[in-house]
Formats: C-alpha cells, sequence, structure tokens
C-alpha cells in the first residue's frame, strides 16, 4: 500500500510538471506575450516597443529556461543595467537591492511569481480567493451529496417502482442542464422583475464578506444540481444491484423488516460505488465553479482563473493550473485509496 | 397590429414547424411498423422513455434539416424597434407582404428575432457536436484497440498521455486553446504556418483515415482487388477531406473550414478523445480473454482482423450508448465555450454564443437567454434518455 502510494505521488508530481510546462509553453507563445505587454501598457504599442518591453522584462529567454527559472531550478532572471544603472530581475524583493535578495525564486522556494493583472504576489491571490471557492464547494457538498444519496437510494431500494421512475427522471434531467442553463434559469425565476418573484439575489458579490440564505442559495443550486444527478444515478445503480444479492433475500426471508434490510444490511454496501463517483467528481465542480462563479459574480478561484486567462496573466494562470492539477489528481488517488480501504476485497499490491 | 397573447404564439410556433411534425409522423410511423426486422434501433421503440428521447433528438435534427423553412426572419438583421421586444412583439413594418408579422418568441438585444436564431443555432450545434463525437471515437478505438489488445509499453505510454490530457481542467484547456492569439503562433516551414491547431487537426484528422483504412485492409487481405480498390479510394476521398479540413488546402477547393469553427472542433476532439480511449482500452481488456478471440487467434486471424472485426462488434452496445451521452457532452461543451465567448463569433447563432449575449439583461428580459437554455437543456435530456432506452434494451438479450 505504501510503495502503491509513493508510486502514484511519483505519477503525480511528473503529471503537474508536464502540465505546468505545457501551459508556460503556450502562456509564452510570442503572440500572447504581446498581448500581454499591451494589455500592461497600451493597446496603440509598435511592435519595436513590445519587444524591448518583453525584453527588459525578461520574457524573451528560451520557453525551458524560463520554465527552469519557475520552478526556482536556476537562477531568476535578471536584467541588464538601464541608463541609470539600476537592474530588476524576477527575484528582487521590493525594498531590497537585487544584490541582497535571493537568487533563485521558484515554486520551489514558494515564491509564485508576481500578478501582473492584481498587481499583487500571485500565491496571496490563489490563498484568498481558494478560501472564498472553498466556503462554495463546502456549502455545495453539504447539499449535493446528501440529496443525491438520498435519491439514489430511494430509486434503487425498489427498482422500477413509479418512485423509482419519478426520482430517476429528475436526476436524468438535472445531468442534461449544465450550470449555464440552470444558472440563468433560476436567476430568471428568482431574481428578475419579469417573473416578480425577488426571493433571492442574482448576484452572490455580496457573499464574499458575508454569507446569508439571501445570496448563497442560487449559487450553491445551481452547482449541487449539474452534479447531483450523476452521484444519485451511481447509487441508484449500486442500490439496484445490492437489492438483488443473496444476503438480502435471506435477510427478508428471515422476516426482516423492509427498512432496516435498507439500512442495516443494504447501505453499506451500497455506498462504496457512490463514494468513488462522488471523490471523482471533484474535478467536474471545478468546471462549475469557474461558470457559477462567473454568472454569479462571486470572485473566488474560478473568477480568477477566468481573469489570468483572458489577461495572459502568466505566473496567475500558471498557479491556477497547479493548483487545478494537484485537486483533480489528489482526489482520484483518494477515491483510490478510499476505495480499497472500503472494499475489503480488493487489495492492491 | 397587436401583439400575440401565449396561446397565439405557441399556435403560430406549432405552426411553423410543421415540416418537423410531418417528418417525425413519419420516422415513427416506418420504424414502429418495422420495428421487428430492424434490430437494436427496433427495440428502442418497445421502452417509452427510449422512444421520448429519440423524439426530442429527432425533432432538433429535422428542425436543423428544415432550418430554413421555419425560420421566420433573418437571423443576423437587425429590425429598428425590435430591441429586447417581448415574444409575440408585431414587426414594425406591419402589413407589409412576404413579412412574418411577428416577432414570435421575442427580439434579443441588438433587434433581431430570439425564435430564429434558435432555430439556425440547432444546425450549428448538430453539425459540430455529432461530428466532432464521431471523430473523438475513432480517434479512441483506433488508439484504444491496440492499447487494450497488446498492452505492455505502448499501452503505458498512451495511458499516461490520456490521463494527462484528463488531468486538465477542461476550462482551463479551452481558454488556452482557444484563442484568436494561438492562431497568430506558429512555426513556418516552407510557405505553410503550422500553428498548434493545424498541428492538433493534422494528427487528431488523420485517424478517421487510418481507422479505414485498417478496416478494409485487414478485412479483404485474401482479395487483392476489392482491397486495393477499397483502400485507394479511402486514401484518395479520405486524403481530399483531409486536405481541405486540416491544413484548408484541398486542391480543388471545394472543402475548407472556418479557422474559427475547426479550433472548436479539434479542442472538443481533444478533450473527448481521451476518455473514449480509456473506455475502449476497458472494454477490450475484458473481451480478449473470452473463448471466441482465442479461437480466432488459433485460426490465425492477424491482430487486427481480431481487433476490428471480433473484439469490436462485440463492444458495439457499450459503445453506442457512449456515442449518445457523449454527443450531449459535447453539446455542453460547446455551449461552455460560446458561453464563455471563445471560439465562435459573437454574431454566431450558436446556442452557447446567444446565453452568453442574453445573460447580461436577464434580470429585465429573461427571454433571449431562456430560449436558447431551454433548446440545449432539452437536446441533452434527449440524448440522455435516448442512451437510457438503448442500454435498458441492449441489456435485455
Amino acid at each position: 500500500m505504501v510503495k502503491f502510494i509513493i508510486r502514484r505521488v511519483g505519477l503525480m508530481i511528473l503529471t503537474t510538471l508536464c502540465l505546468t510546462f505545457i501551459v508556460f509553453f503556450i502562456t509564452n507563445l510570442y503572440p500572447n506575450l504581446e498581448k500581454l505587454a499591451k494589455t500592461q501598457l497600451n493597446f496603440r504599442m509598435s511592435d519595436d516597443a513590445v519587444t524591448s518591453y518583453l525584453e527588459k522584462n525578461g520574457y524573451l529567454r528560451p520557453t525551458p529556461v524560463g520554465y527552469a527559472q519557475w520552478l526556482g531550478v536556476i537562477p531568476g532572471y535578471v536584467s541588464e543595467p538601464d541608463k541609470d544603472g539600476k537592474i530588476t530581475g524576477r527575484c528582487k524583493l521590493p525594498g531590497v537591492t537585487m544584490e541582497d535578495s535571493p537568487k533563485y525564486c521558484g515554486v520551489l522556494q514558494g515564491y509564485w511569481g508576481y500578478s501582473t493583472v492584481f498587481k499583487e504576489p500571485a500565491l496571496d491571490i490563489l490563498t484568498k480567493r481558494l478560501g472564498l471557492t472553498g466556503w462554495l464547494m463546502l456549502t455545495v457538498m453539504l447539499v449535493m451529496i446528501p440529496a443525491a444519496l438520498l435519491l439514489g437510494i430511494f430509486s434503487g431500494m425498489r427498482e422500477g417502482s413509479k418512485l423509482d421512475r419519478t426520482l430517476s427522471a429528475f436526476s436524468i434531467t438535472s445531468t442534461a442542464t449544465p450550470e449555464y442553463v440552470s444558472g440563468i434559469v433560476f436567476i430568471a425565476i428568482f431574481s428578475s422583475s419579469a417573473f416578480g418573484l425577488k426571493w433571492f439575489k442574482g448576484s452572490a458579490t455580496s457573499a464574499m464578506d458575508d454569507i446569508t440564505w439571501v445570496n448563497f442559495t442560487l449559487p450553491v443550486m445551481t452547482i449541487s444540481l449539474y452534479g447531483m444527478g450523476y452521484i444519485a444515478r451511481m447509487t441508484r445503480a449500486s442500490m439496484a444491484e445490492v437489492m438483488t444479492s443473496q444476503y438480502i433475500r435471506t435477510a427478508r426471508l428471515k422476516g426482516v423488516n423492509f427498512s432496516s434490510i435498507v439500512i442495516k444490511h443494504a447501505l453499506r454496501n451500497a455506498l462504496i460505488a457512490p463514494f468513488t463517483v462522488i471523490m471523482l467528481q471533484f474535478p467536474w465542480l471545478l468546471n462549475g465553479v469557474v461558470i457559477v462563479e462567473t454568472i454569479f459574480n462571486y470572485k473566488g478561484f474560478g473568477w480568477v482563473l477566468v481573469q489570468a486567462a483572458s489577461n495572459n496573466d502568466i505566473d496567475l494562470l500558471l498557479g491556477c493550473s497547479v493548483i487545478a492539477v494537484i485537486v483533480v489528481l489528489a482526489t482520484q488517488l483518494i477515491s483510490d485509496i478510499g476505495y480499497v480501504v472500503l472494499n475489503p476485497r480488493i487489495r492492491i499490491n | 397590429m397587436e401583439s400575440l397573447s401565449w396561446s397565439q404564439i405557441i399556435v403560430e410556433v406549432l405552426i411553423r414547424f410543421i415540416p418537423v411534425w410531418i417528418s417525425l409522423a413519419l420516422t415513427f410511423s416506418i420504424s414502429i411498423y418495422s420495428k421487428r426486422h430492424t434490430g437494436l434501433y427496433g427495440k428502442l421503440f418497445d421502452s417509452p422513455l427510449g422512444m421520448i428521447g429519440f423524439g426530442i433528438v429527432m425533432f432538433w435534427v429535422f428542425t436543423a434539416i428544415f432550418a430554413d423553412l421555419i425560420m421566420t426572419h433573418d437571423p443576423l438583421t437587425q429590425v429598428s424597434g425590435m430591441k429586447n421586444k417581448l415574444p409575440g412583439y408585431p414587426m414594425s413594418s406591419a402589413g407589409k407582404e412576404g413579412v412574418f408579422q411577428h416577432y414570435l418568441l421575442g427580439g434579443d438585444r441588438m433587434a433581431r428575432d430570439v425564435f430564429s436564431r434558435v432555430v439556425l443555432g440547432s444546425r450549428i450545434v448538430l453539425i459540430i457536436a455529432p461530428a466532432a463525437t464521431a471523430f473523438a471515437f475513432m480517434v479512441g478505438i483506433t488508439l484504444g484497440l491496440p492499447a487494450g489488445y497488446y498492452g505492455g509499453r505502448f499501452d503505458t505510454t498512451l495511458s499516461f498521455i490520456s490521463n494527462l490530457v484528463l488531468a486538465f481542467p477542461v476550462i482551463l484547456l479551452f481558454f488556452l486553446l482557444v484563442t484568436p492569439e494561438i492562431r497568430l503562433a506558429g512555426i513556418e516551414i516552407g510557405n505553410y504556418t503550422w500553428t498548434i491547431p493545424t498541428i492538433m487537426a493534422s494528427i487528431l484528422f488523420i485517424f478517421p483515415i487510418i481507422f479505414t483504412i485498417i478496416l478494409f485492409n485487414s478485412r479483404y487481405f485474401t482479395q487483392p482487388n476489392k482491397r486495393n480498390f477499397l483502400v485507394g479510394f479511402t486514401v484518395l476521398f479520405g486524403g481530399w477531406l483531409y486536405l481541405g479540413l486540416a491544413w484548408d488546402a484541398d486542391p480543388l477547393g471545394l472543402i475548407s473550414i472556418d479557422p474559427n469553427i475547426l479550433i472548436v472542433f479539434v479542442s472538443v476532439v481533444f478533450v473527448n478523445s481521451p476518455t473514449v480511449f480509456r473506455i475502449v482500452r476497458g472494454i477490450v481488456l475484458d473481451i480478449k480473454t473470452r473463448d471466441y478471440v482465442a479461437a480466432g487467434q488459433t485460426r490465425g486471424e492477424g491482430p487486427w482482423y481480431i481487433m476490428l472485426w471480433e473484439i469490436l462488434p462485440n463492444a458495439r452496445g457499450p459503445l453506442i450508448v457512449d456515442f449518445c451521452l457523449r454527443i450531449g457532452y459535447t453539446t455542453i461543451l460547446l455551449g461552455t465555450l460560446g458561453f464563455f465567448g471563445l471560439g465562435l463569433s459573437p454574431e454566431s447563432s450558436d446556442w452557447g454564443t446567444t446565453i452568453n449575449s442574453g445573460r447580461r439583461l436577464l434580470s429585465i428580459y429573461p427571454h433571449p437567454a431562456l430560449v436558447p437554455a431551454f433548446s440545449l437543456m432539452s437536446l441533452v435530456l434527449g440524448l440522455n434518455l435516448l442512451a437510457d432506452g438503448l442500454r435498458e434494451e441492449s441489456l435485455k438479450d
């Protein structure tokens, strides 16, 4: 087991390196750098001005060198002295001369670069925004998982019954409703003047300081709805399979009543498969978070990702991808380990 | 002229869709009449849910086909005085001959007809989504079959690459790939500029050709004449399409694709292929232990014959089901791209873009965003129901 985890973590690091390199490569393509320079200074810059800006800020080094600098395995970029003899560089700390700043500054040293859009260190932005998204995710999980499991259990315990048909129809519809559809339908119904029901707010900006029922319900409902259907269908399938197994039949023949069969005997085995599905749902939630934060203007991680990507903010975008990739891979690892722990029939060698 | 009431709007809309109703009625009556002879397709008509799903999907297919007959106005024309008007609002130029008198589902913020835009949008969605899914299946099958069948280093490498793509958050990938800048960056070789989209297209679009060649070659290996003809035809015809689609270099000048659509298409194929690869690989790992595969090997059949003509036909059930689901998922992805304003031009009437442009005034005028939103949802729902029906019926044998 320990060997398995070590191998998986090694694979995770390799994957993260590959993916961040791809992001680095694409963001450092010349047209993207040109866009960066133009958004930083002005849009009517001459080509020479663009080149000199990029040259001065060290963007024009070969991509592998730049990537190694970002990673912190080779010394950070140092500029040529300008007219006044001043030099700057990637590693320059505010208020300290270049000579006194550290030579290496990369992700490995804990320096994630500087955001060109927000004019702040990328790591500070990411931690702040991740905190906001954390609240959103937590609330979504608290709503989505119990609701989905209940839906699945109720429809799976008597397969083919009327209750099953109704609940299944609901979960199929919810998987067919992406966030950008349910989000705008909810806003139109619950917060527009066109329908007149002004129960909730169509914007979650105020939820960044103070989460209330009025400003947080719609974003949470929007994300939960799309993920819920899938988990519910998986739970249903697994529940239905367990309910046809031999030991449930034995329990029935012994005269155990139905509710205690479901709760005591079936549930434990039926919930192994949904656990994996729930863990693998995290990467999907990430997509949902980006869409929902854009619709409801909630300035969390997803919003930052959109801002970073549309302004070609290299360091911030790299930070976002590191976090996103780690979330995806870590949840895969947890789901694999959890599957083994929950299901003693499977052993990893 | 007066505005139409809601019931009048519904009646008018139903009338506009008459070509669709006729085609649906024909399709259903023919299919139900001959359902005992059409295999899995016929069995679909035994399951009510599957029939509803098929009905919804075919509704949109016929809408896409007859879009020109159904549309009431030109989807790009802005008519003065129709900006953000509610459904059923009469045209300002009322009384003119030959012009439809109302905006059936209202006007959007550019004073264009919402109804016509949604109808034409179905055409864009229903061309790109199934085609992109089909390409992703070709890539996934061509790579997944040998990966599962041979295993070994080939399998390890491909699985690593597919996991790599799958670990990328889809939206980040779209934001990186589907930008106008990415088409500017390229390496010039000869007099052709290789950009990332064209490189990806050249790699991804070659798979359908490879797949078809191997398919024919392994089947008609013993009949050289027939094989040469089929393979030659594939190379010529496929190569012609390939030149036009991937490189925009069709010698006859017939086939070309808008670079905006190409990049959307390529990135959607790219996102879908690894999942298909994993599914195919998993199925092959399961099927290759069966007796009929061992029998084929003993008969001395070639590995590609076994993969394509023994294993693949037996894997069709789950693959067909996944194909339906995946078209729905691709539709959602296309909507996501449109929603973020990536790729397709803002003028485009595809549903994602229309939802995006409609959501700005959502709280005052919800109709321009709601109509495409419900259309997209109904199409995906139809595909999900269809997949469910197919799964249930295919499990029955």
